[in-house]
């Protein structure tokens, strides 16, 4: 189709439709700079005040390690599940492994309050209290079917023919993994831990559901809701937005683009 | 032939760790909660079942019924709008952007996608609220008198909810759009077709399976989701994510919160089942 540049109506609609997707985001980042009490028009000046009070603030920054904590190790967990799980299902056809792929997807169709209700009743029942380790095991939960299905997704014909000469050479199976396969996966691994990492530091239903005193960044945010309106909470939105945002420009900038070519 | 047996023993071992966890963490606390659905609440006891009474409650008595109703009324609103907006968003950026631009105007378009899922709803509570900047600029203009209540109504959600799943649909549609070759639009117009008739016929039949993996994901997202409709719909109007942390947090009954979530799963495998022949799960 040739491109028909002049249509002004295309255009207008182009705009409306970002307006309404960037208006919010725009209006928590300008409105963390009020010098004022509430995040509302009007605009009474730029102040850093709430950003400084923020970074003082000995529970939010709390909140944070244990996000940044929970994110990294339970990203690493899916990843080396997932990885595992692909390689295995990629190269041989195992009885019952349409089954055990379905099953390892499954989760990925539940909504996330089902899982974070299942597992409070069965750590209950166990005796495990809520945690951010149990909050993990959550969060694995979770991220394990995407990162297995982005690895499957990435292990071709050429892949597993190279695998299949590495052990015919007389690889043994963790040489084969970690010499052959990770290398050769670089990319869809690391967009994996990426995304699984993202999805792990924004999630909140399974951290509201299974942490009590330690608490990770949007439980610690949920809560600052209810005193209502303030900059303060504008300016951990506008830190939180940053960190995603640049998180997902990494990505596109390095891993996207090289895997593109 | 045991070289083979001996492929199968590993590969069947690399799997291992992945389904136990599995097994461990999502089959057996989903198995725990479907038997705790059926026990009942007695006092603040909980005595086991099998028991169907909560199921009987939950399409009997009328608030708990009318949740699973706003619920499915606002997941469908939600679901129509969203495709409705995305559709054309989606094809002006495939067709009518310079391609050196694409990457960039669909990194714009889903940017807040990133922000953390409270965050986005807080920040709608911003824009929305009484002295916010919407009512501050409709009154401002002259277009309103004074400011109209939209935070704590319907409304509310289903702008939230549509600003996420706009951008989730965008890039389902989107990532269509560009797989399909120009060749069939120039079939068409060869053929005599009008430049509507080119998207109708051709080009909107063909984008079919993106509309419908993200319309699928919208519905799964959307109506199990508990804080947007707590952030921006407020507890006039119960969704039933918010009857089942009710549930939880007022009263600790964990079988009807169970029985609820058992329903909730039910209408969700119902969707599945639905499109599921269009549905190319392993490739999302």
């Amino acid at each position: 189709m040739r491109p028909r540049l002049g249509s002004p109506l295309a255009w207008i609609y182009l705009a409306a439709m970002f307006t309404f997707i960037l208006l919010p985001v725009i209006t928590l980042v300008v409105f963390s700079f009020q010098d004022g009490r509430l995040p509302v028009p009007p605009f009474k000046g730029a102040t850093l005040d709430w950003y400084a009070k923020v970074l003082s603030d000995r529970a939010m920054m709390e909140a944070l390690g244990n996000s940044l904590l929970v994110a990294a190790l339970s990203a690493f967990v899916s990843l080396l599940l997932g990885f595992l799980a692909a390689s295995g299902l990629a190269r041989v056809l195992l009885p019952g492994s349409v089954l055990m792929r379905g099953l390892l997807i499954a989760p990925m169709t539940v909504s996330y309050l089902i899982i974070a209700l299942g597992l409070l009743q069965m750590f209950n029942q166990i005796g495990l209290r809520p945690s951010l380790l149990a909050t993990g095991i959550g969060h694995v939960v979770i991220n394990l079917p995407l990162c297995f299905a982005i690895i499957y997704a990435a292990i071709g014909a050429h892949q597993r023919n190279a695998l299949r000469a590495a052990r015919d050479l007389g690889a043994a199976e963790w040489q084969v993994l970690l010499y052959v396969a990770a290398p050769m996966l670089a990319p869809s691994l690391a967009a994996a831990y990426f995304l699984a990492f993202t999805f792990s530091w924004d999630e909140f239903i399974i951290a509201f559901l299974l942490t009590r005193f330690d608490v990770t960044l949007p439980v610690e945010i949920w809560s600052m809701l209810r005193s209502g309106l303030s900059p303060e909470t504008n300016a951990v939105g506008s830190l939180v937005f940053l960190v995603s945002v640049l998180i997902v420009v990494t990505l596109e900038l390095s891993i996207f683009r090289k895997a593109r070519k | 032939m045991s070289l083979e047996r001996q492929e199968k023993r590993h590969g069947a071992a690399l799997v291992a760790p992945a389904l136990l966890w599995a097994v461990a963490f999502f089959v057996l606390p989903f198995a725990a909660m479907v038997a705790m659905s059926t026990a009942k609440m007695v006092g603040r006891e909980i005595v086991p079942g099998p028991d169907f009474g909560n199921y009987i409650r939950i399409f009997t008595e009328p608030p708990l019924t009318r949740a699973i109703f706003v619920s499915l009324e606002i997941t469908a609103i939600v679901t129509i709008l969203s495709v409705l907006l995305a559709w054309p968003l989606a094809w002006i950026i495939a067709t009518r952007v310079p391609a050196k631009w694409q990457r960039l105007a669909l990194l714009l378009a889903v940017l807040p996608f990133w922000t953390s899922y409270v965050v986005r709803s807080y920040s709608w509570a911003l824009v929305l609220g009484e002295k916010g900047i919407v009512m501050n600029t409709l009154v401002g203009l002259h277009i309103l008198s004074e400011p109209v209540q939209i935070m704590a109504t319907r409304t509310a959600t289903v702008i939230g909810f549509t600003h996420f799943f706009v951008m989730l649909l965008t890039l389902t549609i989107y990532s269509n759009l560009v797989q399909l070759s120009p060749n069939y639009a120039r079939a068409a117009e060869d053929l005599g077709a009008s430049r509507w008739q080119v998207i109708r016929l051709v080009i909107l039949p063909l984008t079919l399976p993106g509309v419908v993996t993200g319309a699928f994901l919208t519905f799964v997202l959307c109506i199990g989701d508990y804080i947007t409709p707590q952030i921006l719909g407020g507890n006039n109007e119960l969704t039933l994510p918010q009857l089942i942390m009710l549930q939880l947090g007022r009263r600790g009954d964990y079988p009807m919160a169970s029985a609820l979530s058992v329903v909730l799963m039910a209408m969700v495998t119902l969707a599945y089942a639905g499109c599921a022949r269009w549905l190319k799960m392993d490739r999302v």
